[in-house]
């Protein structure tokens, strides 16, 4: 027997002469968890792809050794055969489709034109109970939360007999209770033999779960640490990482002064559920925020957190939406989108790719597509002020792009998120709601974002930063408020903050509301 | 290897032109050169006039996510039909342009308003609108055909008859001054036009490229005077091609330079993300389909004028030509891509082929079939060029 189930050798993938991947190599001993990171763009998602079949055999350099023999997949059920399942970033899962349908898809129980739905059923709740998710595999995808889907994801890459388990980013869309569920669901795994690679930006994780941690950079392994034997800290990874000493992850803000000055204040403010009209998403929130200072929304995924600030951004979600909203000390009604913007707000969305960002047209335009007012004369587009705007944004925020022609559904995710800035930022708002800012982006684009945020408010303006990792809120807030089911259920000032509070904060609201159910 | 690749990308940008080139080539050889006789490109603007304007409209409903008009056809006829009822009562002319207008733009109203604010399906509101208009169009001519060969004004304003040129004010034998006189002009904007954007791209210190610049000066000029001499060499500018021009000038200008232009692109884009932009996108749906009825109004101008009657088959299958015209144009079936210069060179390409078949004496019946094929393809060759780049 070897030890390693899996040795990649000497890697090399180009694209149109581009190397996306150079000379990688990896290993992964069995029955170990096995971290891969690197900034976005590194290369891990192109390796993982060369490795399930995506890119066939053929189209690459070097080789795979599986169990010790060499593979040559040309394509995914190739690899899946072997027991190599990847689970992606983004959940494949079909929303009108129940848990177990999903389970099977492709890999159908009973004969090809009669499906065995008992049976179907039948295993689908077995493997879901190994998951430990005790939902009905009879539900549809589209009643369960993201957490649960995220456990169906890999009840079905069980059910596909996997012996090598690929996680792209597991936790990515998950809050820190679901996440650490999903952690030690792949230690008890780990305990039953099963091998995983987990490819996450999340360094905690990466010290919590992973034997060994391969750094992958600018399509090069950089190194492999092994726990025990290497140090592993996070500073260690992280300088592995970005080849450089990140001495300090948010950006120093000097001379700066927060106002008295409120620059608006939400007070009363409650929402409800644009379908299930009778369920109060937001309920009762009061909250203002000063010229120049940062206030941070922490809280677990679906506390109501994107909700309120859309709702307060021209009642661009919901019903029935109560309460009071001061801007400038005085009282406004912004009913629609337009409305608000024109009042200087901003909400910059936490998904850039959904409702951020038009992919198939250029950064020039999206940058502009906020305040075509601000670029056009009579709704005539002057050409050559546009073309002026996006470039100086361009180069203010350092997107890195080929010109500002380069269509954006072309750059990668930090760069997409500097396009998105650029855009609230040429509405010119007075208060930016600036939704999960970093989520999937590098650790250098994360600080360059943190920069532009502490140049905003150094300019006056007011930050609304809502974010579900805790040490960016901690790190850039000036205040932060705690939400937890729809309700404020702490706020803290900067100096008093620490994670066990907002942590303890939020778990002491759930004891007291949930009898409510969900 | 970078050079070859900038050819690729370059051949992938420009295909459609060389691909209308070829077809025009091959076929001036199968058709031993009758093709580029002055009188078959006269015939390719004149018969086509309808397509072109309808195309135009179409883009704008298919640059909002795909979404297609099916009543179009059906609407040319009922707005022709209307028109013709009224020119054979003796009204007066620019009363009846003005009223078929704006039963046109009631029509589009009245689509777009289920489309954009109850948000009913496209697809299903333009049926019905099919299937309405169709008959009513039967209702109002009491299923019989109404001439009007005998308004010559109207007739020839909109490009039918025998006379349908600009007159030549010059009356030499055998050659049109005007339409060279016509020629020169419209080139002549046209460079003044390029000179001024590339001073001011200069000015605020944008790369220029002279040698595109004159590629497409050059080529643009030499189009323009090669359809100037040819109309010169038979009866002049058809009258049918101002209202083209017209509309492709508009429309063009709105797509490109105007923040409405911009809103089509970004709700095909990405609706939700023009939504939170501050960017009311109900309205965008309703100015595509009340701008598509309002040009089916045209088109019914048109289509009477060229057939000097109403009838009430009219119309049948010109939405497909229109659809097919923007998808061979370059226009995606998902929405937010696409140009009315594409959709005139895709128009033009369905138009050369089916004359060139024409005047090869190919079968009608086996035209629809090379017609279909080419629309295949197109697409196919859209989808596919795309997936390699990504």
């Amino acid at each position: 027997m070897t030890e390693f189930i899996l040795e990649m050798k000497n890697i090399t993938k180009s694209f149109s002469g581009v190397k996306a991947l150079d000379n990688v190599n990896l290993q992964v001993k069995k029955g170990h968890i096995h971290a891969l990171v690197g900034e976005n763009g590194a290369g891990k998602s192109t390796l993982m792809n060369v490795l399930s079949g995506v890119y066939s055999y053929g189209s690459y350099t070097g080789d795979i050794l599986y169990d010790g023999k060499i593979c040559k997949f040309s394509k995914i059920p190739d690899s899946e055969s072997k027991g190599i399942v990847i689970i992606h970033q983004e959940l494949a899962l079909i929303q009108e489709l129940t848990i177990g349908e999903n389970m099977f898809l492709g890999n159908e129980r009973g004969k090809k034109f009669a499906i065995d739905w008992n049976l179907t059923y039948a295993e689908a709740d077995k493997y879901l109970k190994t998951v430990g998710l005790l939902d009905s595999s009879r539900t549809r995808i589209c009643d369960i939360g993201v957490g649960k889907q995220q456990l169906v994801e890999i009840a079905k890459a069980l059910a596909k007999n996997a012996k090598l388990l690929i996680l792209d980013e597991p936790t990515s869309s998950l809050n820190e209770q679901d996440s650490q569920a999903l952690l030690d669901l792949l230690l008890e795994f780990k305990a039953q033999g099963m091998t995983c690679i987990i490819i996450t930006h999340k360094l905690n994780e990466v010290s919590y779960v992973a034997d060994e941690i391969t750094i992958i950079r600018d399509g090069k392994s950089v190194e492999t640490l092994t726990k025990g034997v290497d140090e592993c800290t996070e500073d260690r990874i992280i300088s592995a990482m970005v080849g450089r000493e990140l001495s300090d992850r948010f950006p120093k803000r000097t001379g700066h002064t927060i106002s008295d000055e409120i620059a608006m204040e939400v007070a009363n403010w409650t929402v409800h559920h644009p379908i299930y009209t009778e369920r109060k998403v937001v309920d009762n929130v009061s909250f203002h925020v000063k010229k120049g200072e940062v206030v941070g929304f922490s809280g677990l995924m679906g506390a109501g957190r994107t909700e309120l600030a859309m709702s307060i951004f021209g009642k661009s979600y919901g019903t029935a939406i109560s309460g009071s909203l001061k801007i400038n000390g005085k009282e406004k009604e912004l009913g629609n989108i337009r409305q608000a913007i024109d009042m200087g707000l901003a909400y910059v969305t936490e998904d850039r790719k959904g409702n951020g960002l038009i992919l198939t047209n250029p950064i020039r335009t999206n940058t502009t597509l906020a305040n075509l007012a601000g670029i056009s004369k009579n709704t005539i587009i002057a050409a050559n002020k546009e073309y002026e705007i996006a470039t100086n944004y361009a180069k203010k925020m350092h997107t890195k792009c080929t010109s500002i022609e380069q269509l954006v559904g072309n750059l990668s995710g930090g760069n997409q998120q500097k396009v998105l800035l650029s855009k609230w930022m040429f509405s010119n708002p007075n208060v930016l709601i600036l939704d999960e800012p970093t989520r999937g982006i590098d650790v250098g684009a994360k600080y360059e974002i943190y920069t532009i945020i502490n140049e905003l408010i150094q300019s006056g303006k007011s930050v609304i930063m809502i974010s579900s990792e805790l040490p960016e809120v901690l790190g850039m807030s000036d205040r932060i408020y705690v939400m937890n089911e729809g309700k404020i259920v702490g706020e803290f000032a900067q100096q008093e903050a620490t994670q066990e509070g907002i942590m303890s904060a939020i778990l002491k609201s759930d004891k007291g509301g949930s009898e409510d159910g969900k | 290897m970078e050079n070859k690749a900038k050819v690729m990308t370059w051949v992938q940008k420009y295909t459609m032109i060389l691909i209308l080139v070829m077809v025009i080539i091959f076929f001036n050889i199968q058709t031993n050169g009758k093709i580029l006789l002055p009188q078959n490109i006269t015939n390719l603007i004149s018969q086509n006039a309808y397509v072109f304007v309808l195309a135009v409209g179409m883009l704008l409903c298919i640059l909002t996510g795909g979404n297609i008009d099916l009543s179009v056809g059906s609407v040319v006829c009922f707005v022709g039909a209307v028109g013709a009822l009224m020119i054979t009562s003796d009204m007066n002319i620019l009363l009846v342009i003005v009223f078929m207008l704006g039963i046109g733009l009631l029509i589009g109203i009245w689509q777009g308003y289920w489309v954009a604010f109850v948000r009913v399906p496209p697809f299903i509101v333009t049926l019905a609108g099919m299937l309405v208009f169709r008959g009513l169009s039967n209702v109002v001519l009491e299923g019989k055909a109404v001439s009007i060969a005998s308004y010559s004004t109207f007739v020839q304003m909109f490009g039918g008859g025998a006379n349908c040129y600009i007159p030549d004010i010059f009356g030499f034998e055998g050659i049109n001054i005007t339409a060279i006189i016509i020629g020169i002009i419209i080139t002549a904007c046209y460079i003044a036009y390029e000179a001024k954007v590339m001073s001011k791209q200069r000015a605020t210190g944008q790369n220029v490229f002279m040698q595109k610049v004159i590629l497409k000066v050059v080529g643009a000029t030499a189009i323009i005077m090669f359809f100037a001499i040819q109309f010169s060499q038979y009866k002049g500018v058809p009258t049918a091609l101002i209202w083209v021009a017209l509309i492709v000038a508009i429309y063009g200008y709105i797509t490109s330079k105007t923040t409405i232009g911009r809103h089509f692109y970004a709700v095909g884009g990405n609706e939700k993300a023009t939504r939170l932009s501050g960017i009311n996108t109900s309205k965008v749906y309703f100015i595509a389909y009340a701008n598509m009825g309002l040009l089916s109004a045209l088109a019914g101008m048109l289509t009477i004028a060229r057939m000097t009657s109403a009838q009430p088959t009219y119309g049948t299958n010109y939405e497909m030509d229109a659809i097919s015209a923007c998808f061979i144009g370059g226009a995606s079936a998902y929405g937010g891509v696409g140009t009315v210069p594409g959709v005139i060179i895709g128009a033009l390409l369905m138009g050369i082929i089916n004359l060139g078949m024409s005047i090869s004496g190919v079968d009608s019946n086996y035209q629809k079939v090379v017609k279909g094929l080419v629309l295949l393809a197109a697409v196919i060759f859209d989808i596919v060029s795309k997936r390699k780049k990504a």
